[in-house]
């Protein structure tokens, strides 16, 4: 297989080809020995073929790697094996019509409910939910479909696919005007990050960087996204219990972060900052340091908001070993982000495959245990802390220089992939360039298809009037999942 | 003549403030500014000039829920004193009429919710049927304990005399706290509900009128506040000073602290989250169990 180190690109040639059975075994293998599976698609081969293009992550080397196979109608799945594979071979049945021969359950990644029926428990007493995909509050569509045992849920299935907008039809012969704005609103609220990605893969292809100061201002931007997630993310948990003093708050601390972002760049959700070659704007050394003082003090009052949510009991009993999931199951899901961490799973980009300024800082993991809403809630506040730190630590040290760099076109015949943790987890991008230099195939991975299954999972055996809750701890996009 | 016309009138109009100001206590913990005191009362004004949409495969069932609610809360305040203002209906072992009046209302409500097929309304309806018979007793032990220490089995007498006829004051203590838990829980507060969630699934009260609009949403939410008011009532008589002579005074005194139990309910609601679904057993069994010593104390 292809070997690649970060955000890296090397010629289209270098992946091998592999016939099914030997790219199959080699999946097996990688998967078995400790890699975890970060995308697997397909595209338009020679003769109608499809071409199945998989990359692993072997997070314990800092290195990813590709391999291919051409399938034509068919192929055996991983999925029983690797649950991990079950989005991603639904994708490509999808999109493409090769069956995924063995998948324990066949239905297009956005299919429609009225397509396909659901999976239905039968006995005395069992009742069915369905909520969605229009919902009470202003969230994005979504249908969740609950077989119920009075209050305890035996199975959840989750349908997506209203916010399908065929991102990689819209990204293939790219890169030209529209690229970047539909690159930062693949998950409105992962701007930041999604661009992150965006930028470092394109600067892969073209052979070239960003200069340091704008790695910088690009981390600061990252963080300061996650920093304003996590916050609301918080907030929105203390308001699903009724506890209304965090939940005001912490709404309001939100908006703190936000204002940071507008103050880089003039949008509080990152819109326009980054640009491939660097960043569209630069920050003087004063403001700087008044941003790094505010989102200090914001960071004190945020922390004095959450101590209040975490240590007040009734708060506790509505968290504490409430929508559990054990770190066995959540690696075989292929959990990533803050829902892996909260697992006891220790995966973080930052960490496992740094790129950009994180190259130079470290960022320790906030890790947690007992996999339920409260280790999801409680990692969030660790990592909002580490992310305050990190971007007063920037703000107040940027390297000098400039901060925006020519840039070339991609070159011709690449494959380049890059990997950004989100405040979600992780964002995988990987290209492929044909032999004008524009991308025949650009595959995005939002971390919400990592974890959408995780969120099914843990509400097994729980209470349905515990769904909300266990959804809001794992706040995952429905953007981003559909694409 | 005029005093029945007057406690008609408390009754009635009283309510949707004691709303108003539970809504603005808890803004006030949460950093905003809040509705204005009388909102509950323009909303419910509101609702009354607006249509109604009914679903297709309803009955007169639906309908009939939110007029049966009103309907038997507003006869449950009948049975109550206000202050110095005497019940309007009385007679000995009229609190087992409040009690089934209650019930009667949220039969019908539960009906009517039944009466959709929608699975998020059947749902919260299972879960107020469930809360509600965990509740009764408790509720049954305090008006016992009530009787006993006090000199008459009418509602009047029970709430009027009781705390001055020198039985044991912890039984009227213990009372005191299981009634107020009651009263939580019987419309549908924090720790048991959350009156102000979107979230569907986790709602118990509200999910069961999600399908009434208009007039008959008006009903169900003022007949919310009378509901409210009738256990606040009930709280607020047993906690007032004995030997009032100036009714005008007791009034005053009661209406005072009904107000002071609404903002204890706000500052409950503030203070704490929610209980998940399966401990609300467990804190309807506390209270009957307190109300349980209560009337073991009033009977020593």
């Amino acid at each position: 297989m292809l070997s690649l180190h970060g955000a890296t690109a090397a010629a289209r040639e270098a992946v091998p080809v592999l016939p099914v059975r030997d790219f199959l075994a080699a999946a097996t293998e990688a998967l078995s020995s400790g890699a975890r599976l970060g995308t697997l698609f397909g595209r338009d081969g020679t003769s109608g073929e499809t071409a199945l293009c998989a990359v692993f992550h072997d997070d314990a080397l800092g290195r990813s790697r590709v391999v291919e196979t051409r399938v034509r109608d068919r192929f055996p799945s991983l999925s029983p094996s690797f649950p991990q594979a079950q989005a991603f071979e639904r994708a490509i049945f999808e999109e493409r019509g090769v069956v995924p021969e063995g998948h324990p359950r066949l239905v297009g990644l956005r299919e429609k409910p009225d397509r396909h029926p659901f999976f239905e428990v039968e006995g005395d007493g069992v009742h069915e939910v369905a909520v969605g995909p229009v919902h009470a509050g202003v969230i994005e569509p979504g249908h969740f479909r609950f077989q119920c045992h009075g209050e305890t849920v035996l199975h959840l299935e989750i349908r997506l696919g209203w916010q399908h907008r065929g991102v990689a039809r819209l990204l293939a012969g790219g890169p030209d005007a529209r690229t970047l704005a539909l690159i930062e609103t693949l998950a409105g609220d992962t701007t930041a990050g999604h661009a992150t990605a965006y930028c470092e893969l394109f600067e892969a292809l073209a052979g070239e960087g960003a200069p340091p100061r704008a790695q910088a201002l690009r981390g600061v931007a990252l963080e300061l996204e996650r920093l304003a997630a996590h916050a609301g993310c918080l907030g929105a948990l203390a308001g699903d219990v009724g506890f209304l003093p965090s939940a005001s708050l912490l709404g309001r601390l939100r908006a703190e972060f936000l204002n940071a972002t507008a103050e880089l760049c003039g949008s509080r959700f990152g819109r326009g900052l980054l640009v491939p070659g660097g960043v569209r704007f630069d920050l003087a050394e004063t403001a700087a340091r008044a941003l790094a003082d505010r989102v200090e003090s914001a960071f004190a009052r945020v922390e004095e908001a959450a101590e209040l949510f975490f240590e007040t009991p009734s708060v506790r009993g509505r968290t504490d070993g409430v929508g559990v999931l054990d770190a066995d199951l959540a690696d075989a899901l292929g959990l990533v982000g803050p829902a892996a961490r909260a697992c006891g799973l220790v995966r973080d980009v930052r960490h496992d495959h740094p790129g950009g300024i994180y190259r130079f800082a470290y960022l320790p993991i906030a890790r947690a245990e007992g996999g339920d809403v409260f280790s999801r809630a409680w990692i969030r506040l660790r990592e909002i802390e580490r992310s305050a730190a990190f971007v007063a630590e920037q703000l107040r040290a940027l390297p000098a220089g400039a901060v925006r760099a020519p840039i070339g076109p991609p070159r011709p015949n690449r494959i380049a992939l890059s990997l950004v943790e989100g405040f979600r987890g992780e964002i995988g991008h990987v290209a492929l360039t044909g032999p004008d230099g524009r991308f025949e195939r650009y595959d995005v991975t939002d971390p919400s298809i990592h974890n959408w299954p995780g969120l099914a999972m843990a509400m097994r055996g729980e209470s349905i009037s515990d769904f909300p809750l266990c959804n809001k701890s794992f706040d995952l996009s429905y953007a981003g999942h559909d694409l | 003549m005029l005093s029945v016309l007057a406690h008609l009138a408390l009754a009635a109009l009283w309510p949707p403030l004691l709303v108003g100001i539970v809504g603005r206590v808890e803004a006030w913990f949460a950093g905003r500014v809040g509705p204005p005191l009388l909102q509950p009362w323009r909303d419910v004004w509101k609702l009354l000039h607006k249509g109604t949409v009914q679903g297709r495969n309803t009955t007169w069932l639906f309908r009939a829920g939110p007029v049966a609610g009103m309907a038997a809360v507003a006869g449950a305040a009948l049975l109550l004193p206000a202050g110095g203002l005497a019940p309007i209906v009385s007679f000995p072992g009229d609190f087992v009429v409040l009690a089934y009046l209650l019930g009667f209302g949220r039969f019908f409500l539960v009906l009517s919710a039944l009466d959709t097929g929608s699975s998020f309304e059947g749902m919260g309806a299972a879960r107020e049927v469930t809360f509600a018979s965990l509740a009764e007793p408790g509720l049954f032990f305090c008006l016992l304990a009530l009787g006993r220490l006090s000199s008459g089995w009418s509602l009047g007498r029970m709430i009027a005399s009781a705390p001055a006829a020198g039985g044991p004051v912890a039984a009227l203590v213990l009372v005191e706290i299981a009634l107020v838990v009651i009263a939580l829980a019987e419309n549908g507060r924090i720790p048991v509900d959350d009156p102000a969630t979107h979230l569907e699934l986790t709602m118990i009260h509200e999910v069961m009128v999600l399908d009434h609009g208009g007039p008959d949403l008006a009903l169900v939410s003022w007949a919310a506040a009378v509901r409210l008011f009738v256990f606040l009532s009930l709280v607020a008589g047993l906690a007032l000073p004995s030997g009032l002579t100036d009714p005008r005074l007791s009034l005053a005194l009661f209406c005072a602290l009904t107000v002071a139990l609404a903002v204890l309910v706000g500052v409950v609601e503030s203070a704490m989250a929610r209980l998940r679904l399966v401990a609300v057993p467990q804190l309807l069994v506390g209270a009957a169990v307190l109300s349980g010593f209560g009337l073991v104390l009033s009977l020593l």
